[in-house]
């Protein structure tokens, strides 16, 4: 299983490097969402909560983007018909998947932060920045479960790019309100404010509760 | 395939229309006014009875979604659908009622301040998309399969998303259920328990309305291929629908 893993992964990472679509496509758009943003709140500088909340649907919006790419190789060439017929265990398809949304929310958050922290965010991001990547990287697992879950579910549909995104909004409303909470005190005008616990409980909650639910059922979703 | 569906239907639907009639009644004659909110109160006996049902109802189309991933018995996916939909129906009822009753007493129709409207609308968008998910996969088998895995992520979701927002949000919603059972004086409760059991009698009547008229459909439509092989009769494929087909 492990090795299974670890080929799917290779093989997307190899694609990405050789054609990059999904990576720098959800930084653009993320830059590009930021000035829209500047225009239309009017604002040079912003701070707190309304920081908070541009940054995660800026982050959600991108996200999106990346979720709708995630199975499209697999769909246009022929990939799932190779890795039903390979003797592996299917959840090693999720598992690569999600990791692989993870990484690239990953990349594309330290390009965003650092454009954020450029064009728009008052105080500095880089003090409070381990809380920060502790907030990211429990709301990365949550929508890399749910991405890789809405993604499968929808590129068999005739409707991809429109189920894509009425699916995983909603979905990912509980993750935007933990982590735009918690992210809203850290980036606080004059010195970050402390950190609350009962956010991280909820997004650790929501992983763990999509995390087992994909393990369960994901099977069912590439059967053929 | 054989079993007789709709036996029993007509005791069902008789217990059903004399609860709800007695509800109604209760609400208009017995239950008192609410001393702060006066007669506008009285809708919390639809809304909340609305609201309660809906939500049992989508988490019932989620186990419904798991019983088919595991037999694969068409029929659990056609009771998964017509409780999802029927759901829909009735959320539609709490969300309306919901924000009537805002405006009567807070005074606008909607508001932000109360969790449990506010998770209800999120769940209402992410099951509105449970019709257009289904008609968007012409593979029937896979149309059931698909539908029964976004069943059990949304049936897992409901209680996960009350918790988020309620935690988000203040407190200003009416706990009516609380761990104490509430601050209702009794008449009201009793109010409360008769039209919440109603409502849930009128879903479940609809429901087996909905499954025997459904079944009695597919039947006929099987009859008719029946009669019309033989013949050289050309039968038209059934249009192609979100609702599943046996």
């Amino acid at each position: 299983m492990r090795s299974a893993v670890g080929a799917l992964i290779r093989k997307d990472l190899l694609l990405q490097r050789r054609t990059p679509e999904a990576v720098p496509a959800m930084v653009l758009f993320s830059i590009g969402t930021f000035v829209l943003f500047h225009f239309a709140l009017d604002e040079r500088e912003v701070s707190g909560n309304l920081a908070s909340g541009i940054l995660w649907v800026t982050l959600l919006f991108a996200a999106v983007l990346g979720i709708n790419r995630l199975f499209v190789s697999e769909r246009e060439e022929g990939g799932f018909d190779g890795f039903l017929l390979a003797p592996v265990d299917r959840t090693s398809m999720l598992i690569a998947k999600a990791t692989l949304l993870f990484l690239f929310l990953s990349v594309v958050e330290v390009f965003v932060l650092a454009a954020f922290a450029i064009l728009l965010l008052g105080p500095s991001p880089w003090g409070p920045l381990p809380e920060l990547t502790l907030i990211l990287a429990l709301a990365n697992a949550g929508i890399a479960v749910i991405g890789t879950l809405v993604a499968a579910l929808a590129i068999q549909t005739r409707a991809r790019d429109l189920i894509v995104p009425l699916l995983a909004l909603p979905l990912s409303v509980p993750l935007v309100i933990a982590a735009a909470r918690a992210c809203a005190p850290l980036l606080t005008e004059g010195g970050a404010g402390a950190l609350e616990a009962r956010w991280l409980a909820i997004l650790g909650l929501y992983d763990l509760v999509f995390g087992l639910l994909a393990y369960a059922i994901f099977d069912f979703l590439l059967e053929e | 395939m054989n079993a007789v569906f709709g036996r029993g239907l007509k005791t069902l639907s008789l217990i059903t229309v004399a609860l709800l009639v007695g509800a109604f009644a209760m609400v208009f004659f017995y239950a008192p006014n609410d001393a702060d909110q006066g007669f506008i109160q009285k809708i919390f006996y639809l809304h909340v009875p609305l609201a309660i049902v809906a939500l049992f109802g989508f988490v019932a189309g989620g186990v419904y979604g798991i019983k088919y991933l595991r037999t694969g018995d068409r029929m659990h996916d056609l009771r998964s659908y017509v409780a999802i939909h029927l759901s829909l129906i009735l959320a539609v009822g709490a969300l309306v009622t919901g924000s009537i009753w805002a405006r009567g007493s807070w005074g606008v129709w909607w508001t932000w301040d109360e969790p449990t409207l506010v998770s209800f609308l999120i769940v209402f968008l992410l099951y509105a998309c449970y019709q257009p998910l289904r008609f968007s996969i012409e593979d029937p088998e896979r149309q059931a399969r698909y539908a029964a895995v976004f069943a059990i992520i949304a049936g897992a979701f409901v209680p996960l998303n009350f918790m988020a927002v309620r935690m988000a949000e203040s407190l200003v919603h009416p706990r009516v259920l609380s761990t104490t059972g509430g601050s209702m004086p009794s008449d009201m409760r009793i109010t409360f328990l008769v039209s919440t059991v109603a409502m849930a009698c009128l879903f479940i009547t609809l429901w087996k309305y909905e499954l025997a008229s459904k079944h009695a459909t597919f039947r006929l439509r099987a009859l008719k291929r029946r009669l019309a092989d033989g013949e050289d009769a050309w039968t038209p494929n059934p249009r192609r629908s979100a609702a599943p087909t046996l």
